[in-house]
């Protein structure tokens, strides 16, 4: 009837049956370079966003397009993905997204934050500090930061190539006046090499020190609002602040009810009926090697590591 | 102990497999086939045809099969099918005035050039439920149903807006933009956008988005005087020239609605006072849509006239952004992913704000 695309045989895949009349990894060969040089431009100006022709998924536009257009366009056979919603593996949307991929490419799928090449996430950045040669591609919804401030493109448009972002710190001077603090929980706005505000897509604001300087490379994509952004590894990344009012995150009384954590994100679980609460790590893979080794490790090795944890709650805050 | 949307693998297959049952309905009942969709079913694999801009009436039923008839699910299923296909080139520009006619109207002259041509129209039926559809007919009944089509055979059907433009009553159909066309669907939508971006985005628009914003115009938010120069509902033939054969051949037929809106206009300085133009295309049978097109088109020419822009519709980015269903129900239904991280961020917020708000002096640091 039609005539399907062939699929590269190289990238045959040994275990799983790939799905038949797509190409490998879903996109056309055409449409991952053009993606690929989207983001070599975004490479290079690092927070601006660079428009890009985003197409059609097989999933829903807002569900995580931009990233799965990205990883789409950078997978290779040998690549391990690890795809995360909330810090979590076993979400239903990272479900989906990873059975994509595995149905077109039949990479190998890791849960394990230090294993994976690339890691495409929605809502959070591990809490296992990412490494060199690793990328990580964040879902992004609205691409642009200025957006709840100025609905309209031209106009922000101007507003970045001017770098005239009074407007974003009259919000902040007024959440301050109105609240007394920055009543910005997620998608804290950062100012990236000094230059572009970005928005860090809505993870929690608890994560933003975790993109500064990361080693790896940060890539965001927007597939709804056609857009791409970058920020290379080892780039400053500056939360939005006043010297009188800094940054800050946010802190818990609890600790995580499965593996003890003090400094990770925590998931709010209501238990009963009552209102009970107990509190967990969001990210699912940090909480299950943090108890796997806590069921091994010796008595100073615990206290080792709440000392490393405390230094590096240190540096972030 | 606890159980959230966590652990979804083994769920989300069983979801499918229930939806696949539901889909099915009572075994008892006959399965639909494509066919019968494609066939009686045909408005509604037209407008999945229209906004999910891919000319295939057997896909698009398979669309509305799978989707349980959610047309949106199905405009999605076909875009999602089209994304990967390869384009091997343009075809020409189809001539709509060598239209083999279904339908031809005019709602501004009572007589036309080549006569007003009622064809299969829901236009001036009564709308009561016709209880004989409840029991199928029996075969053969049905073929009385006369089948004619007003072939052009070698002379065009001008078109009605052609007379006023020989009198100089309405502008011209050229926008004297460039000839190059671009193509929606492989690069981003940059505002201001052109005219030919513009008349594919809303070729591709939601039915019930365009169709509410041009009925704004109508009650005063861009009012725009227009009358429906002509609607034409027919096939045409689509020719592509192969660059190693160097001439024109007919690849195919495909059925497309046109409308062609006059509207007015109190001229300029430079322009004397005339009739301007909107104009809308789909494919296959979708008059209300093509309507809608036309009024938008015109609406949004407010920046070439100088016109003010009164009303949402004449606001570009306001209609061409928002006007993609795909795009839109995405969005809109994202929201039922899990937000638990977001959510929490708030919610620690709102308790820090609330715990100052009670204790000022408490500095809101928690212990």
């Amino acid at each position: 009837m039609r005539g399907p695309l062939k699929l590269q045989p190289k990238m045959k895949s040994k275990s799983v049956p790939l799905q038949e009349g797509y190409n490998f990894a879903y996109l056309d060969e055409g449409t991952k370079r053009m993606i690929r040089r989207t983001l070599l431009k975004a490479i290079a100006i690092p927070g601006h966003q660079i428009p890009f022709g985003s197409r059609e998924m097989p999933l829903p536009l807002g569900w995580g397009t931009g990233g799965i257009q990205i990883t789409a366009a950078l997978i290779g056979p040998d690549d391990i993905l690890k795809v995360i919603d909330q810090g979590a593996d076993d979400t239903t949307n990272a479900i989906s997204i990873k059975k994509l991929f595995v149905k077109t490419t039949g990479v190998q799928i890791t849960e394990r934050t230090e294993k994976a090449t690339l890691i495409q996430t929605r809502h959070r950045i591990p809490e296992t500090p990412l490494k060199e040669g690793q990328v990580i591609i964040y879902q992004v919804p609205i691409p642009e930061p200025l957006r709840f401030l100025e609905p309209r493109e031209p106009e922000t448009r101007k507003m970045h190539a001017l770098a005239d972002y009074g407007l974003m710190y009259v919000k902040l001077y007024e959440d301050i006046s109105t609240h007394g603090r920055i009543a910005t929980a997620f998608m804290y706005p950062v100012l990236v090499h000094h230059r572009y505000i970005a928005s860090p897509s809505p993870i929690p604001r608890f994560d933003n020190p975790k993109m500064d300087r990361m080693p790896a490379l940060q890539l965001f994509g927007a597939g709804r609002e056609k857009r791409i952004y970058a920020i290379p590894p080892y780039t400053t990344v500056k939360s939005l602040d006043f010297e009188d009012y800094p940054f800050e995150i946010e802190k818990w009384d609890q600790q995580c009810a499965l593996c003890g954590s003090r400094e990770s994100y925590l998931d709010e679980i209501i238990k009963d009926d009552q209102g009970g609460r107990l509190f967990v790590c969001s990210d699912t893979d940090y909480c299950q090697q943090r108890r796997e080794k806590g069921k091994n490790a010796s008595p100073s090795e615990v206290v080792a590591m709440k000392a490393v944890r405390r230094k590096k709650g240190d540096e972030t805050t | 102990m606890y159980v959230s949307a966590k652990g979804g693998e083994k769920a989300i297959s069983k979801a499918h497999e229930f939806l696949a049952e539901v889909r099915r309905g009572d075994l008892s009942i006959p399965e639909l086939t494509v066919e019968q969709i494609r066939q009686q079913l045909s408005l509604a694999v037209d407008r999945v045809m229209a906004e999910g801009s891919l000319y295939d009436p057997e896909l698009a039923a398979l669309a509305i099969k799978q989707s349980s008839g959610d047309l949106i699910e199905a405009i999605f299923l076909l875009r999602a099918y089209r994304t990967t296909l390869t384009r091997f080139g343009v075809t020409l520009p189809i001539d709509t005035t060598r239209m083999t006619l279904l339908r031809r109207i005019s709602s501004a002259y009572k007589d036309i050039p080549g006569g007003q041509i009622l064809g299969p129209t829901y236009d001036y039926t009564h709308r009561l439920l016709d209880f004989s559809l409840l029991i199928p007919s029996e075969k053969g009944e049905d073929q009385k149903v006369l089948k004619c089509e007003f072939s052009t055979q070698g002379e065009p059907f001008a078109r009605v807006l052609e007379f006023l433009h020989q009198e100089g009553l309405v502008e011209s159909g050229h926008s004297g933009e460039s000839e190059t066309v671009q193509d929606l669907t492989l690069q981003p939508l940059q505002i201001p956008a052109t005219r030919d971006l513009r008349l594919q985005n809303l070729a591709r628009g939601d039915e019930g988005f365009l169709l509410s914003l041009a009925y704004s115009t109508q009650r005063g938010f861009g009012y725009n005087h227009p009358f429906i120069g002509e609607i034409r509902v027919g096939e045409v033939s689509v020719e592509f020239v192969p660059p190693e054969l160097g001439f024109p051949i007919e690849i195919g037929k495909i059925t497309v609605t046109e409308c062609e809106m006059i509207n007015q206009f109190k001229g300029s300085s430079t322009h004397p006072p005339c009739f301007t133009r909107g104009y809308g295309l789909t494919f296959g049978h979708c008059e209300r849509k093509a309507i809608a097109i036309s009024l938008l088109d015109r609406a949004l020419r407010t920046r070439e006239f100088g016109e003010a822009q009164e009303g949402p519709a004449q606001d570009e980015e306001f209609v061409l952004m928002h006007s993609d269903n795909i795009q839109a129900s995405g969005f809109v239904e994202h929201l039922k992913l899990p937000h638990y991280v977001d959510f929490q961020a708030e919610l620690t917020l709102l308790r820090n704000l609330r715990k100052e708000y009670r204790d000022p002096k408490g500095e809101g640091e928690q212990p």
